[in-house]
């Protein structure tokens, strides 16, 4: 186990994305996510790597597709209404199949909305980060570990599928300092191979096109198709979930990120009141954790979403119980972080009325 | 020797030109410009490290003629596409090749700083004042008074304020080594245009900064006039506006590449000097 060090989300992510092998970063400033890009700043240069400010999230994006076109591993940083700007990109990326890893640190909205942590872009990770028939990959990270592993990870998810993968944290957990144990620096020699790559083709093979234009209807229904199946592929595989004293929960908790560190209390607290309590904790949004929750489902009495935002990831936990079992809501937004105290007496309030 | 080997072979496909047909209209002079940038990918050598990207536009199937490897990328995004190319493949060469649309309107902003960058990449500019691909609407290349399909009582430049030169905005920056306003209209022109392209992938080649050519271009089609009178139109009206020329050279300028010119226009600037200077 490597030695921990102190350290603010937002560095410890980019850190562990240097460590991927991430040589290239394209960004914009915006608050709360700043840390991201000085860092990479100050360190991309001391190995060999390209910072670049962008005039703009819209060309950071497009350098982003640029890069991972010509087989980078590369990465781009951004709050809510960055990600907005990027989106025209995060779409082209996924119609020509590129990897490329987005971190969006979440702060309230809508429009320029607030920058206190916030969790009101879910629908925008795993429904509509842009136009047209695609999905990304979401991780969720809940503490400062995760913000590294998660980065360290993002970029092997990204290469092996082919698909844009946002890591979708928030100002809490950018901001906030927690020991974390590093990963290796990735042997660069050791990086997939990209065949794909427009990397100039030296008379070698027939040129490569980056491209997601499709004038025949039926060809890009074909496409889209093919990408739905290898969609169906990472949701075969790569749902990811914490469970939390789960197993003999009345009342099982569905949280990530920053609000399931206060749901996780909240549990705590409604164990010792002798409430069964449990939290499910999705670490990937994008395929959602369907098994776990489908299975608390059937276990519980009830579930409860917990979230910063006006609900939204609580769909899909609905989608998910079809009616089996109640499903509430609580959550604060605006960038408002809810108490223990307040999950704690929703948790109390569904209780009784389970017990009625 | 017979007299079949004495033949002298004076016309044929340039190798980065793929054998397909392309999608422009009837005496679109695009054709002739794709060619020209074919043609000296092949006498440099460097189409198997080249990298070409398309705007969105009518040169938005140019990844279908090219031989190179190539890039589609969103409407006006093509320098900051080029741009991530560049960087991580500082030895590719590396185009974009935009209309005006694309590169003076929406993609304004990535051209600029790309330019003011000294992105190492080098931009071919199709300016031919309309918006073909959508049917003919207004450009910001539009001339004062020029009817199109968003213009009907002709550009009101009272309203619509005035259009962008190009070559000559983008010349006052300093991260630009080379930009010439060239045209097609005739054989001579051709020439001409051939050469500047070449100079500008050289320039790129050479590592001395942003290098970018304004092909001064019609359309037919949306102009509404036979590709002849289009040329005529264009003498008559476009060439007045923009000026064919040389708009900034900076080897001519007596420097190396674009750093040097940079640095001598910024001598009184005492933090602008290189790190160590005395």
């Amino acid at each position: 186990m490597a030695e921990k060090v102190l350290m603010k989300g937002n560095e410890a992510l980019a850190e562990a994305a240097l460590r991927a092998g991430c040589r290239f970063f394209f960004g914009y400033p915006i608050t709360p996510q700043t840390e991201v890009a000085a860092y990479m700043s100050k360190r991309l240069p001391q190995v060999g790597g390209t910072y670049l400010q962008a005039e703009s999230e819209v060309a950071a994006i497009n350098m982003v597709y640029g890069a991972s076109a010509a087989g980078a591993r590369v990465m781009t940083s951004s709050s809510s209404p960055g990600i907005s700007l990027k989106s025209e990109g995060i779409s082209y990326m996924a119609g020509a199949d590129l990897p490329g890893v987005i971190i969006n640190i979440q702060r309230g909205g809508p429009g320029l909305g607030g920058i206190q942590p916030s969790q009101s872009d879910y629908w925008q990770a795993t429904r509509a980060t842009g136009h047209g028939d695609f999905q990304i990959f979401v991780f969720a990270p809940s503490t400062v570990q995760e913000m590294a592993d998660c980065a360290y990870e993002a970029f092997d998810i990204a290469d092996r599928y082919r698909i844009p993968v946002m890591i979708l944290g928030d100002g809490l957990l950018g901001q906030m300092m927690e020991p974390v144990a590093l990963p290796e620096q990735r042997d660069l020699s050791s990086l997939p191979e990209k065949p794909w790559a427009t990397s100039g083709h030296r008379g070698e093979r027939a040129h490569n096109v980056a491209n997601s234009l499709y004038l025949t209807a039926e060809e890009l229904e074909r496409l889209n198709i093919e990408r739905y199946e290898r969609y169906q592929a990472i949701k075969d595989a790569e749902q990811r979930c914490e469970e939390y004293l789960v197993d003999d929960a009345d009342i099982v908790i569905v949280a990530f990120g920053a609000s399931a560190r206060v749901a996780r209390s909240a549990v705590n607290a409604a164990r010792e009141q002798g409430i069964r309590a449990g939290l499910l904790r999705p670490v990937t949004l994008w395929p959602f954790p369907e098994s776990a929750v489908s299975a608390a489902a059937d276990s519980a009495k009830a579930l409860l979403a917990v979230e910063m935002n006006m609900g939204q990831m609580v769909d899909d936990v609905r989608l998910v119980a079809n009616g089996r079992v109640p499903v509430e809501f609580f959550g604060r937004t605006g960038g408002v972080i809810p108490t223990p105290a307040e999950v704690l007496a929703k948790i109390v309030e569904i209780n009784e009325r389970s017990g009625e | 020797m017979s007299e079949a080997t004495a033949e002298k072979l004076v016309y044929e496909r340039p190798h980065a030109l793929l054998p397909v047909v392309t999608n422009y209209c009837p005496g679109c002079p695009h054709g002739i410009v794709i060619r020209l940038v074919a043609e000296v990918l092949d006498e440099l050598g460097v189409e198997g490290e080249a990298v070409g990207v398309a705007p969105v536009g009518c040169a938005v199937m140019a990844y279908d003629f090219f031989g190179c490897d190539m890039i589609e990328a969103a409407h006006g995004r093509a320098p900051a596409v080029a741009t991530g190319v560049k960087r991580v493949h500082p030895g590719n060469v590396v185009f974009a090749y935009q209309g005006d649309g694309d590169l003076a309107s929406i993609g304004m902003a990535e051209t600029v700083h790309a330019a003011t960058r000294g992105e190492n990449i080098t931009v071919i500019f199709i300016n031919n004042a309309i918006y073909g691909m959508t049917g003919g609407q207004m450009a910001p290349t539009s001339l004062p008074n020029q009817v199109t399909q968003t213009s009907p009582y002709g550009r009101d430049v009272d309203t619509a304020g005035y259009p962008v030169r190009v070559a000559e905005l983008l010349s006052s920056l300093d991260g630009v080594a080379y930009i010439e306003r060239v045209t097609v209209d005739k054989p001579a022109s051709v020439r001409k245009a051939k050469k500047a392209i070449r100079k500008a992938f050289e320039t790129q080649i050479a590592g001395r900064g942003y290098s970018m050519v304004e092909v001064v271009s019609t359309c037919p089609t949306n102009w509404g006039m036979t590709p002849q009178d289009s040329f005529e139109w264009m003498r008559e009206n476009m060439l007045p506006y923009y000026p064919l020329g040389v708009k900034k050279d900076v080897v001519a300028d007596g420097f190396e590449n674009a750093a040097e010119a940079a640095l001598a226009r910024a001598a009184g600037c005492p933090i602008a000097q290189p790190k160590g200077a005395e």
